[in-house]
């Protein structure tokens, strides 16, 4: 273990090479790409290799940051808000230091921004919409960079660009110095600084009258470089994605590829965040069968529409059973427990009709005498990992479902009321549902009907959460207790869970009764 | 212009006009002929129910519209992609007068004895033989019967003027080329193929939008006096395609009622997308939506040379044109719009007290008071640089240009063709000159009923003549159309034979 090779070997079998050869994408320079500028107009498709789980990671990752740039979109955060809010979760997730900070991570960190963005323009040419999102989306993040970027490493990669613009000379400058000044609103402490380009490289500018125009030469201040350049990478961005698209359909020849492509582009439709165990507060207080009620006032409407049902009709469905268990099994309540929660739920009504019903929907034919344990605890057991199921996943048990998850799968039938309400809701519905729960801000209720009416569901979820916790989340930023990494917008619903429970705690964990640190969701990793 | 912005302003029934907006769906159902010898009366009348149509009747509204000349607000027969609502389960139209000049017969007399086709074809195809430029390129035809059909496209001039002769189209209008024969849209498996690839640069300046502020005639009526307002728009455009956007090959058409197109076919405004056409067209555009004058131009300062330089333009305009002929604010009710576009309650208060007291003032002379009165010390939030910008904008609103920009902004918009007869005053869309724009007179501009007598009557004095000696005698020079009737066309046309020799010797040097 001596060798200190930042380049492990890499097994042949797990290489996802970017065969663009193959893909005739741009012209193929077969070097290892050295990356001397921070920014990347990512124009030449990576040439190294990578192992498929890099690939997967690193376009996970920087998914991750697009869809919290997203979601400041549509949180209409103003451009200051979004930077803010941005910085850490680009920190965490797609950290790229200027040339300045001579980090060793350096080389490692513009290689993976690199593929990692290679790898979700693959995975997103397929459709128009998922194109022109990513097209926005990237773009975004680009002018985020270039704002956070040094001045010096900034004027370095714009020059190193090939933009087609000329530098406005002295004789033609005191020529037109009044047109120049009035065109571009220069005040006296403006840089007299011009440059001509082609009109149509500048159409909104030109759109705005915001340039001195002479025969189809459009004179631009200098002020408007950075934008210059943004929209010049949009513009290269899509239409290198039209050019992707039209190349897809080789990728496929590649199965190993092909199902990272299609979960990361369906990540894009509901972004997704795996499970992980600290998303259980098991270590911070003691959760049993009689404690959900009390807990049930910090789930997500998913869940707490869930509890609400069982208590109601002392039923629940498979599905929704299913969900509801798995969920459980996230917050920490134990195998035991949780038997006794079902046993105490359904014993409400144990010898009604109704449990003949219950059986039924589960494995129709199965004759029990006791219902509850040759079924339901199969059930349940089965949710925990404890008997059967696929092999693979046998000691973990399923995970709890994601919000993606919940977003994508079949809508439930009547009777049934699994999924998430803001999507399997009627307007109105949800609305009734939300207020019977405590949500009766008329302005948030029309904006979730907005989201939803646009399909932002989770916006709308994650904008009930803000309401519900507003004095806490205030406190903590305001005395930045957690790191902005871990205020990030939720996408799972053990991660609302969490989240909720410390917020309504924070005295409590402040004073050391519980908890250590703040929530943590992780992205599939 | 209002019917581009408000497409149901009529009859209220959903529009039956197929994709206004092609670019997403170009290859809808929209069933045109396809054989090369269509029959329009079939085509028409093969509509089943439910099914979407692509040829429409009208409702009997619109024919007495036509004929009207006074409550169409919304028809200049100039642009189709903005449709008109029609009701297909109304009964056939009642019978309205049917001027001469629209019966099939006129028509296709116009078509087979004065329609340029010929130069028509240079123009569009940019080269003496076929090329995708014309082959391509979507023609879109309104029938007799007011049945409209999209995409008609043509090998040749020859089967173009065929297919005129045949179905006798009251107008036709022009599209875009697209990336493969528009006839062939269906037979293409992906329908995101088949796209618009390029067409002219247009512009369309429609007098309704002059109706806030001229007080001769309002609507479809013009007369000399308000045609003045097309001829500064007219001045201001062409500047300013010409010498900020560099354009050369500008064909200025009349519409054939009260307004003008400008069509623009340098390569680089063929080649331009939406984004590029909607630039030109804000940078261009001053006056947005109809309710001008309210919130105030909110000009930058100093002003962007290419509104200074209209604004210079314009200025004599003001005074004459404007001011003199329009009189906007002649009666104490019209000066009280004048009022609210002084944003100084001292001077405003103080010029309300000096008309009431002399009512009977032109506006040449309250023009005048503003700055008196002003000089007198009645200013209180205004000083005397900002009075000057105020007065500014007030000549930029009554001056400066009002297009429909809508028109503009796409690539795939359709605008009625140069040279064909406007159903509703018969008169040909000829080209204007704008070297000798004061001399264009719209009410000269020709009828085709006028056109083709001429043509008779000069038959029937050369009877005389030899046959050989008539044969060397097109229609066209039979009547008064001589001086520049396709002059314009066939220059535009010439300039473009060589930019593609031009092009041709750039694309062969790249290799
Ligand atoms: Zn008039």
């Amino acid at each position: 273990m001596l060798a200190a090779s930042a380049a492990p070997r890499i097994d042949p079998k797990k290489r996802a090479v970017l065969d663009h050869r193959k893909q005739q994408f741009a012209k193929a320079q077969w070097v290892e790409q050295d990356y001397k500028h921070r920014m990347n107009f990512y124009t030449v498709p990576p040439t190294g290799d990578v192992t498929l789980e890099q690939f997967e990671e690193w376009g996970i990752a920087r998914l991750k940051v697009l869809a919290e740039l997203e979601a400041c979109q549509f949180r209409n955060k103003s451009p200051a808000e979004t930077e803010e809010y941005m910085r850490p979760v680009m920190e965490k997730h797609l950290r790229l230091s200027s040339n300045r900070s001579r980090s060793s991570e350096l080389a490692m960190e513009r290689k993976k921004d690199h593929y990692s963005h290679w790898t979700l323009r693959l995975a997103f040419s397929g459709t128009a919409d998922l194109r022109q999102r990513f097209a926005r989306l990237e773009t975004q993040l680009f002018k985020l960079r270039m704002q956070q970027d040094d001045g010096v490493e900034k004027k370095a990669f714009i020059d190193s660009l090939p933009m087609s613009w000329e530098t406005v000379g002295d004789e033609e400058k005191s020529r037109w110095l009044d047109e120049l000044k009035a065109a571009t609103s220069v005040s006296k402490t403006d840089e007299e600084s011009w440059f001509k380009v082609d009109w149509e490289k500048v159409p909104e500018l030109v759109e705005r009258r915001q340039v001195l125009m002479k025969r189809g030469t459009a004179y631009v201040h200098v002020r408007e470089q950075v934008n210059m350049v943004v929209s010049e990478f949009s513009r290269t961005l899509e239409s290198g994605l039209e050019l992707a698209a039209r190349f897809l359909p080789r990728m496929d020849e590649d199965n190993r590829l092909s199902p990272i492509l299609h979960h990361l582009s369906q990540s894009f439709v509901a972004p997704d965040a795996g499970y992980s165990e600290a998303s259980s507060i098991s270590d911070m207080a003691s959760i049993n069968a009689g404690s959900i009620d009390a807990l049930s006032e910090n789930f997500p409407l998913c869940m707490r529409n869930l509890h609400r049902e069982l208590r109601k009709n002392s039923h629940l469905k498979h599905f929704g059973r299913l969900q509801y268990t798995l969920f459980l099994k996230g917050i920490g309540l134990s195998l035991q427990e949780c038997i006794v929660f079902w046993r105490k739920s359904f014993k409400l009504i144990a010898d009604g009709n109704k449990l003949w019903d219950l059986c039924f929907t589960i494995h129709a034919l199965t004759l029990c005498t006791d219902k509850f344990k040759s079924e339901y605890l199969y059930n349940i057991r089965h949710s925990y990992g404890d008997v059967g199921g696929d092999a693979n996943r046998r000691g973990k048990g399923y995970t709890p479902y994601s919000c993606q998850k919940l977003l994508t799968e079949a809508l439930p039938s009547s009777g049934q009321n699994h999924g998430c309400p803001y999507r399997t809701y009627t307007p109105d519905n949800l609305s009734t549902l939300l207020q019977s729960v405590g949500v009766s801000d008329q302005k948030l209720l029309r904006e979730v009907r907005d989201d939803v009416g646009k399909q932002r569901y989770h916006i709308a979820c994650n904008k009930v959460f803000e309401s519900a916790h507003k004095p806490e989340l205030k406190k903590v930023q305001d005395q930045k207790l957690w790191p902005a990494s871990e205020l990030d917008t939720i996408l799972h619903p053990n991660t609302y869970f969490k989240r909720s429970f410390l917020l309504k705690n924070l005295g409590k964990v402040q004073s050391g009764d519980i908890g250590v640190d703040g929530p943590t969701q992780q992205s599939t990793e | 212009m209002p019917h581009a912005v408000s497409p149901s302003s009529e009859g209220g029934s959903s529009s039956v006009r197929e994709d206004e907006t092609m670019s997403d769906a170009p290859a809808q159902e929209a069933d045109v002929q396809n054989n090369a010898q269509p029959d329009a009366q079939d085509d028409a009348g093969s509509q089943g129910p439910g099914a979407l149509p692509t040829t429409t009747n009208a409702t009997s509204t619109r024919l007495e519209d036509m004929f009207d000349g006074d409550d169409d607000d919304t028809d200049e027969f100039s642009s189709s992609a903005q449709s008109k609502p029609q009701d297909s389960s109304q009964p056939a139209p009642r019978a309205a007068p049917k001027a001469q000049y629209s019966e099939p017969d006129t028509l296709r007399q116009f078509y087979q004895r004065l329609f340029p086709f010929r130069p028509l074809f240079q123009w569009l195809n940019h080269s003496p033989t076929p090329q995708p430029d014309f082959q391509n390129r979507e023609f879109a035809f309104v029938l007799p019967n007011d049945a409209y059909i999209r995409y008609q496209s043509f090998a040749t001039a020859d089967l173009f003027r065929k297919q005129c002769l045949q179905m006798t189209p009251t107008r036709f209008e022009i599209g875009p080329q697209y990336s493969v024969n528009p006839r062939d849209r269906k037979t293409i498996r992906k329908a995101s193929s088949f796209r618009p690839v390029m067409k002219e640069l247009v512009f369309d300046i429609d007098m309704t939008d002059y109706d806030p502020i001229r007080t001769c005639c309002s609507k479809a009526a013009i007369c000399h006096k308000c045609w003045q307002f097309i001829v500064m728009a007219i001045k201001v455009m062409d500047a300013a395609l010409r010498e900020d956007f560099g354009f050369q090959h500008i064909l200025w058409v009349y519409s054939g009622r009260r307004g003008a197109h400008a069509w623009i076919s340098d390569k680089r405004a063929r080649e331009m997308d939406d984004a590029k056409r909607r630039a030109v067209a804000n940078y261009l555009e001053l006056l947005r939506g109809g309710d001008h004058g309210k919130k105030g131009l909110n000009l930058r300062r100093p002003l962007h040379p290419h509104i200074d330089r209209s604004l210079k333009l314009l200025n004599p305009y003001f005074q004459k044109e404007v001011l003199a002929d329009q009189d906007p604010w002649e009666s104490l009710q019209q000066a009280e719009k004048l009022l609210t576009l002084l944003p100084d309650k001292s001077l405003t208060a103080a010029l309300q007290k000096k008309w009431d007291s002399t009512p009977t003032r032109t506006s040449n002379q309250r023009w005048a008071d503003i700055d008196s009165v002003a000089e007198a010390g009645n200013l209180s939030t205004l000083d005397a640089k900002k009075l000057v910008e105020v007065k500014q904008d007030i000549r930029l609103e009554y001056t400066y240009p009002r297009l429909d920009a809508e028109v503009s902004k796409k690539l795939n918009h359709l605008l009625k063709s140069p040279f064909v007869v406007h159903p509703g005053t018969g008169r040909v869309c000829v080209p204007i000159d704008v070297r000798r724009l004061e001399e264009f007179d719209p009410f000269k501009v020709p009828t085709v009923t006028e056109l083709l007598r001429e043509i008779d009557e000069w038959d029937a004095k050369n009877r005389g003549l030899g046959e050989r000696e008539r044969a060397k005698v097109e229609d066209w020079q039979k009547t008064g159309l001589k001086p520049g009737y396709v002059a314009g066309l066939l220059k535009e046309e010439g300039r473009g034979k060589r930019e593609r020799h031009e092009e041709a010797g750039a694309e062969s040097m790249e290799f």
